[in-house]
């Protein structure tokens, strides 16, 4: 069979994350980095390169990649040693960057993705190890200068390199997705794309389906929002097949994606091939891993999402759904659990946190972090609504927003001074029932001639007189028997 | 080992150095010296010798993740081409 008519190919990806830890000084030096500081305003001799100073490593560097490699079930190395990468550019003032070369601190392990459409499919990591950053180079302020900002140069950066085991834009998206939120539970990031904490660059390739032999390799960076990665992906899958199925060829080479336009455009090629002459850095001593620390970082873990999830679903009995959306942050899933520890019913833990709770924050633009509600209390008023103590929509819509006035107070006690209690007594119930049949009498004999509908009209006529405590089952039954007398 | 106009020429793009004239040549021959002189390493028997990369046995050596303001912006500029605005800077980096 000629090449030519082979029009079936399938993708082979493999990306390159870069995580910009959230440490509060930098890896090799103790000045701080805040985003969008003052330009130059947090740097030091060691940041800025000067002659004769000395790097000092981080300690929680360290322990943020340990963290990490243990999350991905990564061996972690015993010995590390750092290298240079030595490369010629402005915002690198030492004129190389420390990083680690032939001694990854994390080898192995992955991530585990998957999605509603999707079975859950492992993606494994080649390495991680940890790096610093370059400062920023400012083109298109000063028409005649670079101008640079040196304030990142030197933070600890993550490098997360996984294996060619990606086939589309969706699982690209799924991993990054899983990442940002690893990075954010075990707090060594804040994840954020938009402001260059999570980067990202793709390798892609092609090959016909079922060969084994990988296709050229092409890489795509400039990639600033998870779905740019999945949409800079999927074009470049169908621009290589094109290419393909039309005879041409592809050559190795560097494409950088345009968002605006949505496809991705060769970058100028490097007029020599980079040698970076890597060799190990002798300014800073040697890390020994050892097994009690790896131990003690274990044992300081936070629950992971992966795990929360499948607990929610086996032991807890919540659709998949819920136990992702329980799952999307950290603050939600650590909340759900005080709410869990209280006793409160897993089922309508969640949802209330997923329905009233969430959209009162959503109706605010707020996040959970400003959630500020103890779990205690909130599970009190949960309970209120199990024992049919209030109605669920006395409890959403009038206690529930007194609760947040005063997130202190007891809810039974609140529900009590604002005539909240449900009335489930029969005598109280009937007295509103009569009433209500009572202001519309041409609407009961409408009801009689077989108008069933209007049932809603005098259910609402009850609440409203009860001021929303009348339990509405209850309610009801009584009304039909009223009217069916 | 001997070093070749090329490899001066490769070493200076990756450095970003332009050696014009007879620059190259004067610095072919330091190269070469250079090399010359820790070449004498190469007489020894190194057999089972493992490569020595730092001056002490020391492991670990690591600090707190404690931030500390080390310098102030005008200091930091001080020294630096164009210590009168807020960035550094340097000849353009990227042609228009």
């Amino acid at each position: 069979m000629s090449e030519a008519v082979v029009t079936a190919y399938e993708a082979v990806i493999g990306l390159e994350v870069h995580v910009q830890m959230n440490t509060r000084s930098k890896a090799y030096s103790s000045d701080g980095y805040d985003y969008g500081a003052a330009p130059n305003s947090q740097v030091s001799p060691i940041t800025l390169g000067h002659p004769g100073t000395l790097p000092k490593a981080n300690s929680a560097v360290v322990r943020n990649a340990v963290r990490l490699g243990l999350a991905c079930g990564c061996q972690i190395r015993e010995y590390n040693a750092y290298a240079r990468k030595n490369y010629f550019y402005p915002d690198l003032p030492k004129g190389y960057q420390i990083t680690q070369d032939e001694t990854p601190i994390c080898t192995g392990g992955g991530v585990w993705i998957s999605s509603e459409t999707m079975a859950p499919k492992m993606i494994g990591l080649t390495r991680i190890h940890m790096e610093e950053d370059t400062g920023k180079s400012i083109h298109d302020l000063d028409p005649f200068h670079t101008l640079l900002d040196l304030n990142r140069a030197g933070v600890p950066l993550l490098e997360i390199v996984s294996e060619p085991d990606f086939r589309s834009g969706e699982e690209a998206y799924l991993y990054l997705q899983e990442i940002r939120k690893l990075v954010r539970y075990l707090d060594i990031s804040d994840g954020n794309m938009e402001e260059g904490s999570l980067r990202c660059d793709v390798n892609i390739s092609i090959r016909p389906v079922g060969r084994e032999k990988f296709g050229t390799k092409i890489e795509v960076k400039n990639l600033n929002s998870f779905r740019n990665v999945q949409r800079a992906i999927d074009y470049e899958y169908e621009r290589q097949c094109a290419v393909l199925n039309s005879g041409g060829q592809l050559f190795q080479e560097t494409r950088t994606f345009d968002a605006t336009k949505g496809s991705t455009t060769a970058m100028r090629s490097k007029e020599d091939a980079n040698d970076y002459r890597y060799f190990i850095e002798p300014d800073l001593a040697p890390v020994r891993v050892t097994e009690s620390f790896k131990a003690s970082i274990a044992a300081s873990m936070p629950p992971l999402p992966q795990a929360l999830v499948k607990r929610y679903q086996e032991e807890l009995g919540l659709s998949r759904y819920d136990a992702q959306l329980l799952t999307e942050s950290k603050e939600t899933a650590l909340y759900y659990e005080a709410l869990l520890a209280t006793g409160c019913p897993a089922k309508s833990g969640a949802n209330w946190l997923m329905g009233p709770v969430q959209a009162w924050l959503n109706e605010r633009a707020l996040d959970w972090n400003q959630w500020a509600m103890p779990a205690a209390s909130l599970a009190k008023l949960i309970h209120l609504v199990e024992s049919n103590t209030v109605s669920f929509s006395a409890a959403a819509q009038q206690l529930f927003p007194l609760l947040i006035a005063a997130p202190d107070s007891d809810p039974k006690a609140l529900a009590e001074t604002h005539g909240l209690l449900q009335e489930s007594d029969e005598d109280a119930l009937l007295a509103h029932v009569d009433a209500a049949l009572a202001a519309f009498p041409d609407k009961v004999e409408e009801y009689k001639a077989g108008k069933k509908g209007l049932m809603g009209l005098f259910m609402g006529e009850v609440m409203k007189r009860s001021r929303g405590a009348a339990d509405p089952k209850v309610t009801s039954r009584l009304i039909q028997q009223r009217l069916e007398s | 080992m001997k070093i070749s106009t090329e490899d001066v020429q490769k070493l200076a793009h990756l450095s970003r150095l332009e050696l014009e004239g007879g620059k190259a040549e004067a610095m072919k021959q330091d190269l070469t010296k250079i090399l010359g002189f820790v070449a004498a390493i190469e007489r020894l028997d190194l057999d089972g010798v493992e490569p020595l990369v730092y001056m002490t046995d020391r492991e670990n050596v690591l600090r707190d993740d404690d931030p500390q303001t080390v310098m102030t912006h005008a200091e930091a500029m001080k020294n630096g081409p164009g210590a009168d605005s807020d960035y550094f800077r340097v000849p353009r980096v990227v042609e228009k």
